[in-house]
């Protein structure tokens, strides 16, 4: 008995220390630490101006914003339909309706104002490859009015599908949950009607990947490919994790990051929960058998030794 | 067994037992999870639901969907004068939807699963495959068809049917309700 | 022919056509295992017990799989994963034992190597179980492929691309194994035909053919001892049960592997539902991108070791590339265990322990194991490029020593040990740029595969002990 414990505890020690070389331990070669998302923003400045929604809801028409953003919540449709934006701009400006939802405060108020410094994509563009949306040209005031008003009409409380929607949907597609970059996939009610959205989907994605220089990968896996800490980390500040990347920093609160990947978690293991209940039960049960087994030998080997 | 106490015996027996009933039920358990595993997907489940808008459809009319691959012949306002062979079966075979009354059937010969074609000049439906007959109320007149057209499962909504589920006025067509 | 009279029973219909009770005894009732074992002597059927868990969720997963290269991520991780009832749990099961199965086939056989179950009568044994070692990696070569993830796609390209380095042959090998230019379609679903029907069917016969090679030499046992199996049958069967030295399959040698195999359960189930990441890289969850590598890409752990041999080799040796030196090297690493018992000079069989210097061997064995699996996963660069060549000389020197360890003949030994020990010394002069990879290091590694070819030929094999 003794005997077999000892050999029982050399090869314990033994797969533990190859384990240990191979998964733990190679992995933080393979992917050095990086502090964690603290969702700060630390590099913005907030902006110490008090704004009003009312003034906004003009000062969003008088700066120009609603000449390439529609915002469906206050009756101002999209300027352009999406294929056609996608190839004026690279990229469909989005709706503003629900921004306020899912973009922190100091964050949105930062990108306004500089776009292309607030999403960290000054490797990209510049004077001589400008950014398709404009730096803003009006007050302080307008800006923080603007803030302001976009965060009256946002829905307070959005679903986390409605987060992903804000969020992501506009560049990444995810198959799983019938969600294109142009919407959601219609049931469609012949052949014409699906080829039609069939080629605009492909026009849209051909103006992204031109606009991009690649093409921001499908997110239907991604909770297992990479993680909910990867995740987080890369949405906080993707230049941290993958440095060059043409994805924009988004600006989320660190609420609407954790929506976004509870919606990647239904998207891409849906069945988590049952996974982990069911498996209590397994266990249980083998260390039940384990016990009977157990009895049972020794009963059987009391005759022979 | 030479040389075993009896109660040894029997406890070994018994634990044998309850050790191999154990293991038996863990095996039950595993079958379920089989079992489980051939069970139709659920979007195979979901996708067992047709809703067809019935709105645009003309008088005289006749409509093929398809629902859970089968054709579904949706006749509007049939003629029912040639509705003849058994008189109070033709009333009793169509649905009132909206204001109108519709013939609603599984467009498959109840003999072999021919599909019949719609011949409304002589008001019948008429298979190919060994000449079968029915009248505008799905009613068979002529030839090897066993019975009437079947009538698939439908529910209404407002000017809508909903082909899958089992609805009142389905339940009292085939007079179950 | 048998005399058919009427049966009383059905048991007795079916025994009189089908010798039932007879074939009860032949294979189990009667079927004689020593009595001095340890939990070790369960490993094969903790094999069979993986390997039917295998057949059974592959049989599952095989229900709603589509071997095609636009179908199969999808097929795998949206139907099955996430539609099919309990489809996550077939996948997760089939994973996880493809990955288990050979932490339990190296600890099978490593324990047959220190208990030197491969000598004596019982080589063949050792043979077919070797032959099960390369089918059940091909198996699992094949079986990753299938779910068409990066990994999957990598693996293949990298893996089949090996065989552009046989000589002449090479390059039109390689379009020939993947049925195309470049791992595809038709790459696919060839794998898909191996792994679900060929290589099965050939490990079900390997698996017979190693329960039948185990007859006649009989299992081993802890002190390798001699057991004249008749003798000790009959006094069993006279009722000495305490006294004699083996005890029948059934009931008593199953019922101290169910035991084990219900604890290695509890184990496997762990990992299962907990603790996957190692059975299910991450990377494949990405599909399949032919016009990307993943910045990380290595084989499962357990070609680790064998991977890490072919890329030990960091510098030229005179005609021979490093790449060459690396495919020779990987080449005999994947054969040579078939030849251990030529390899072992000595008769004895006896637990390591009791063998003096092949206790030191085996340990040693183990250990260059050990690193050449966990180097095999980090980036082969800076020193750790060092510690591969160091592994990999090591793994090949063992082998080139055992003849001379075995046979005892001293000035062998220590030929072959050195000549190792001068290959580790250039090796990291030639890393630290203090050196060229020239005419010494060509004629020292000349030196070094003459001794490993020859030894086996040239050294007499030794009596062994009792």
């Amino acid at each position: 008995m003794n005997r077999e414990l000892k050999i029982l505890a050399i090869i314990v020690i033994l797969v533990g220390i190859t384990y240990w070389g191979i998964e733990p331990y190679a992995h933080s070669v393979m992917h050095p630490h990086h502090e964690p998302a603290t969702f700060k923003y630390e590099d913005l400045k907030p902006l110490n101006v008090k704004g009003d929604a009312a003034r906004g809801k003009e000062a969003i028409v008088n700066n120009g914003c609603t000449g390439c953003h529609g915002i469906e919540a206050a009756g101002f449709p999209a300027p352009m339909d999406p294929v056609t934006a996608s190839a004026t701009y690279g990229v469909n400006p989005p709706d503003l309706s629900n921004i306020a939802s899912v973009v922190d405060r100091k964050f949105l108020a930062n990108f306004i104002k500089n776009p292309v410094h607030a999403a960290l994509l000054e490797h990209k563009f510049s004077d001589s490859k400008p950014y398709p949306m404009p730096a803003f040209y009006g007050s302080d005031q307008d800006l923080a009015d603007i803030v302001a008003y976009l965060e009256s009409i946002a829905k307070k409380d959005i679903s986390t599908r409605e987060a992903y929607e804000v969020a992501c949907m506009r560049c990444h597609n995810l198959k799983y949950d019938n969600l294109t970059v142009l919407g959601e996939k219609p049931k469609f009610k012949n052949d014409v009607e699906r080829a039609e959205f069939e080629l605009n989907l492909a026009k849209y994605e051909a103006n992204l990947q031109n606009y991009l220089g690649t093409t921001p990968p499908d997110l239907s896996m991604y909770i297992r490919s990479r993680g909910p800490e990867y995740i987080r980390d890369f949405v906080e500040n993707p230049q941290k994790i993958l440095h060059g990347t043409a994805m924009p920093r988004v600006g989320l609160t660190e609420a609407a990051t954790e929506k976004v990947i509870k919606h990647l978690e239904k998207v891409g293991d849906r069945k988590k929960e049952k996974r982990e209940r069911l498996g209590v039960w397994v266990l249980l049960y083998f260390v039940i058998l384990s016990v009977l087994a157990y009895l049972w030998k020794k009963e059987i080997w009391k005759e022979v030794i | 067994m030479k040389g075993l106490p009896m109660a040894d015996q029997e406890r070994r027996s018994f634990i044998g037992k309850v050790f191999g009933g154990f293991a038996a039920a863990g095996g039950l358990a595993a079958l379920y999870a089989m079992k489980r595993t051939w069970d139709p997907l659920p979007s195979v489940m979901a996708a067992g639901f047709t809703t067809v808008d019935l709105s645009p459809m003309k008088p005289g009319e006749l409509r093929t969907v398809t629902w859970r691959g089968k054709p579904i012949f949706i006749l509007k306002k049939p003629p029912t004068d040639n509705c003849k062979k058994l008189p109070d079966e033709p009333k009793k075979r169509l649905v009132k939807i909206g204001d109108s009354d519709y013939l609603i059937v599984i467009g498959l010969c109840t003999h072999l699963g021919c599909i019949p074609t719609w011949e409304p000049d002589k008001k019948i439906f008429h298979c190919a495959c060994h000449g079968g007959e029915y009248d505008a109320c799905g009613v068979d007149t002529f030839g090897p068809p066993p019975r009437p057209l079947d009538i698939p499962p439908f529910k209404i909504e407002g000017t809508k049917l909903v082909l899958g589920e089992e609805g009142p006025e389905y339940l009292k067509l085939v007079g179950k309700a | 022919m048998a005399h058919f009279t009427k049966a009383n029973s059905i048991y007795e219909w079916l025994d009189q056509r089908l010798a039932l009770t007879k074939l009860w005894k032949v294979l189990a009732a009667e079927y004689w295992i020593p009595k001095n074992i340890n939990f070790l002597w369960a490993m094969g059927v903790v094999l069979m017990t993986m390997f039917t868990i295998l057949v059974i969720s592959g049989i599952f997963l095989l229900m709603y799989y589509k071997p095609d290269t636009k179908l199969a991520f999808d097929s795998v991780n949206y139907t099955i994963m996430q539609e099919v009832w309990f489809g996550w749990l077939w996948r997760h099961m089939h994973a996880v034992a493809a990955s288990v199965v050979f932490l339990v086939i190296y600890i099978h056989m490593f324990t047959a190597i220190y208990y030197a179950s491969y000598k004596r009568g019982r080589e063949l044994i050792w043979i077919s179980g070797m032959l099960l070692f390369v089918t059940f990696s091909a198996e699992a070569f094949s079986g990753y492929m299938l779910p068409w993830g990066q990994m999957s796609y990598w693996a293949a390209q990298v893996i089949t691309n090996l065989f552009g380095g046989i000589p002449f042959i090479g390059d039109e090998l390689v379009i020939w194994i993947r049925g195309n230019f470049y791992v595809s379609d038709p790459t696919l679903t060839r794998f898909f035909m191996l792994h679900v029907f060929l290589l099965p069917l050939i490990i079900l016969m390997l698996i017979g053919l190693h329960f039948y090679t185990l007859r006649i030499p009989h299992v081993n046992n802890q002190d390798g001892e001699d057991i004249d199996f008749d003798a000790e049958a009959e006094k069993y069967k006279a009722g000495l049960k305490k006294e004699a030295k083996v005890i029948p399959f059934w009931p008593v040698f199953l019922s101290k592997d169910f035991f084990v195999v219900s604890v290695f359960m509890i184990f496997y189930f762990y990992l299962v539902f907990y603790h996957y990441d190692f059975a299910m890289d991450p990377i494949n969850f990405d599909p399949a991108n032919p016009m990307k590598t993943p910045p990380h890409i290595y084989p499962e752990w357990y070609f680790l070791w064998s991977y890490e041999v072919l890329r030990g080799f960091f510098f030229d040796v005179g005609p021979l590339s490093a790449m060459d030196m690396g495919l020779i090297a990987f080449g005999i690493a994947n054969v040579i265990f078939f030849f251990l018992p030529w390899f072992d000079k000595n008769d004895e069989v006896a637990p390591a322990h009791r063998r003096g210097g092949f206790f030191i061997w085996f340990w040693l064995l183990v250990f260059d194991m050990i690193i050449l699996t966990i180097w095999g996963k980090l980036p082969p660069t800076g020193f750790n490029a060092y510690i591969g060549y160091v592994a990999a000389v090591g793994f090949l020197a063992l082998f080139a020593a055992l003849p001379a360890l075995t046979a005892r003949r001293r000035g062998l030994l220590m030929l072959v040990i050195i000549t190792t020990l001068l290959l580790f010394i250039v090796g990291y002069m030639v890393y630290a740029e203090t050196m060229e990879s020239g005419i010494i290091v060509a004629l020292l590694f000349l030196l070094f595969y003459a001794l490993f070819f020859l030894s086996p030929v040239v050294v007499k094999r030794v009596g062994g002990a009792k």
